[in-house]
């Protein structure tokens, strides 16, 4: 069963007076994000998106989070059309974008305090997770006291404290040193696999798309659609060890084989593209 | 491999907690401010040691210029007699009650400029105009309006403080991150959750700086206002000594502005860091 439909969707941003953009040769004051985007994602599922840089990735996850209208087509999430943030869906940033003036703790309680959790409820939701991701000694800490891992945790943790039936991950481990990148990975596929949660999960990285994903959709240049979708084989529960795999480099090969005449189209459209005249 | 990079990690994240948690450890805030102060002390030694020594040694006119110790002796005999305090405290009450009033009406305003572009959009030219006229010009106009009393002096410190307040909180409205507001709409909250729960919390501060440099302007302005027909307070025994030729009582007058100022400045810190205890010690980047 699909949980998430995507049909047609077209995202137009219009640029500030002055600039422009080139894209297939033609130059324009409006930027083509999403150009005609076909997504089917199926219940359960984990999903990770690659494209190259600027090819509508993340306006296509804030549009499936409600954050962002479609200029033309729809998504259906459980077969109603998204317009706004629903329920179901949790979202994770690259950013972490945890509110500094809040303990890690209650950082995790935000989003069940406007559903109307009470407090004690509320708490033990958000010790557990915190438990589950190695962070109980740390419910009380300020984000500026965590490192980046540890905030990438908490912020996981607070979109996972409303069960989200969807979870939208902006590439979440881009920020990270590659080390903690890959414990991250490890524990979330370790959590993962423990739900029926639908993930999507947008990465520049190859090798964390690979390791993480059911399958890979590859994203075309901008105007973004599906170019290619690649069922990734390798066996579950997955472990760290499965990166040094044959199968898994075998998977990689087929993923960086679909992405890269994308990655050396977007090279060409910024070469280019005109200076900024103003 | 995932067990092995896992568990050194942790290791990592235990040490680094107790860094984090002995860095935290505040100092008490009066011992605090001691310990700044002692840097300081020496320099304000020379100071007084310059002011005793000018009119001793008849650089300037003792007549307008009495020595530091004479100073300090008014002072002290002043303060006895309770005469300086009450005039201090009539100060103080004029100032926070201006400021209060300031606070009052300016924070809820600026919410309203820096979150709503067409609110702005309106007053914006009002506010600028009346932001940069002269207080002393309108001194006058707030004596002939309001009369003698209380309420031209509250009205032109309240008047004066508003300023800060009002430009720290737009600003402070206007620069939260959009992360924070996007973060906070992903997990479905209302508007006005989004108002109590983000904007609110992340431009706090920026309002306490305003405040903080509000409050410091009521203090400057109570004394200017006093010196205009009043009977009470800092403002009017420093003027009426200087009528009256009574310059060490002048002096000493003065003196105790700096003290009124330096207690009200580092309770207004004080207070700055406990509503901002969230926020990364710029310092410690420094450092």
């Amino acid at each position: 069963m699909d949980i998430i439909v995507a049909k047609d969707v077209r995202k137009k941003f219009k640029l500030k007076h002055g600039q422009q953009v080139k894209n297939n040769g033609i130059v324009s004051n409006e930027i083509d994000a999403l150009g005609g985007f076909d997504l089917n994602i199926k219940k359960g599922e984990f999903l990770v998106l690659v494209g190259p840089s600027g090819s509508g990735k993340s306006v296509f996850l804030d549009i499936v989070g409600g954050l962002s209208t479609p200029t033309s087509g729809v998504v259906y999430l459980d077969d109603k059309p998204v317009d706004a943030p629903s329920e179901k869906t949790g979202y994770v940033f690259q950013q972490y974008a945890l509110f500094p003036w809040r303990t890690a703790l209650s950082n995790i309680e935000f989003g069940l305090e406007s559903r109307g959790v009470v407090k004690e409820e509320r708490v033990k939701i958000a010790r557990e997770l915190l438990s589950l991701f190695g962070l109980s000694d740390f419910e009380d800490r300020y984000p500026y006291q965590l490192s980046g891992g540890m905030q990438q945790r908490v912020a996981i943790a607070r979109a996972l404290a409303t069960k989200p039936e969807v979870l939208l991950m902006d590439e979440p481990f881009a920020a990270l040193d590659a080390q903690t990148r890959e414990i991250l990975q490890n524990e979330l596929i370790r959590i993962w696999e423990g739900t029926d949660t639908t993930v999507i999960f947008v990465t520049h990285s190859i090798d964390e798309a690979v390791f993480l994903a059911d399958r890979v959709a590859v994203v075309t240049a901008r105007p973004g659609k599906i170019k290619e979708i690649i069922e990734i084989d390798l066996p579950r529960p997955r472990h760290g060890d499965i990166r040094s795999c044959s199968a898994f480099a075998a998977n990689r090969h087929k993923v960086w084989g679909a992405l890269k005449a994308e990655v050396n189209k977007a090279q060409q459209d910024w070469k280019h593209a005109p200076v900024n005249s103003k | 491999m995932s067990e092995e990079l896992f568990v050194p990690s942790e290791v990592g994240l235990k040490s680094r907690s107790i860094d984090i948690s002995s860095y935290t450890k505040q100092l008490k805030p009066l011992f605090a401010v001691l310990y700044h102060w002692s840097f300081g002390i020496p320099l304000v030694l020379v100071f007084f040691a310059v002011w005793e020594a000018l009119p001793r040694l008849g650089i300037i006119n003792p007549l307008f210029l009495p020595p530091f110790s004479t100073t300090l002796k008014t002072l002290i005999d002043l303060t006895l007699s309770g005469e300086l305090l009450s005039h201090s405290l009539v100060s103080l009450q004029r100032s926070a009650a201006g400021f209060s009033l300031a606070l009052l009406i300016a924070v809820p305003f600026g919410f309203l400029m820096g979150h709503f572009v067409q609110f702005e959009k309106y007053t914006d030219l009002l506010v600028q105009s009346l932001r940069n006229v002269s207080l002393f010009a309108l001194l006058p106009i707030f004596l002939l309006l309001l009369g003698l009393g209380e309420s031209s002096k509250i009205a032109i410190i309240f008047y004066a403080a508003s300023w800060q307040i009002l430009m720290n909180t737009i600003n402070g409205v206007k620069s939260v991150d959009p992360i924070y507001i996007k973060a906070a709409r992903s997990m479905g909250v209302s508007d006005f959750e989004l108002f109590t729960k983000v904007i609110l919390p992340a431009s706090i501060p920026s309002i306490v700086i305003g405040a903080r440099l509000g409050a410091n302007v009521s203090l400057m302005v109570v004394i200017a206002a006093e010196m205009i027909g009043a009977k009470s307070g800092l403002g009017f025994f420093i003027q009426n000594a200087e009528f009256n030729f009574l310059v060490p009582e002048m002096y000493a007058g003065v003196l105790t502005l700096a003290i009124v100022g330096l207690t009200v400045n580092y309770l207004l810190v004080w207070a700055e860091k406990k509503m901002t205890s969230w926020k990364r010690d710029v310092s410690s980047a420094i450092k």
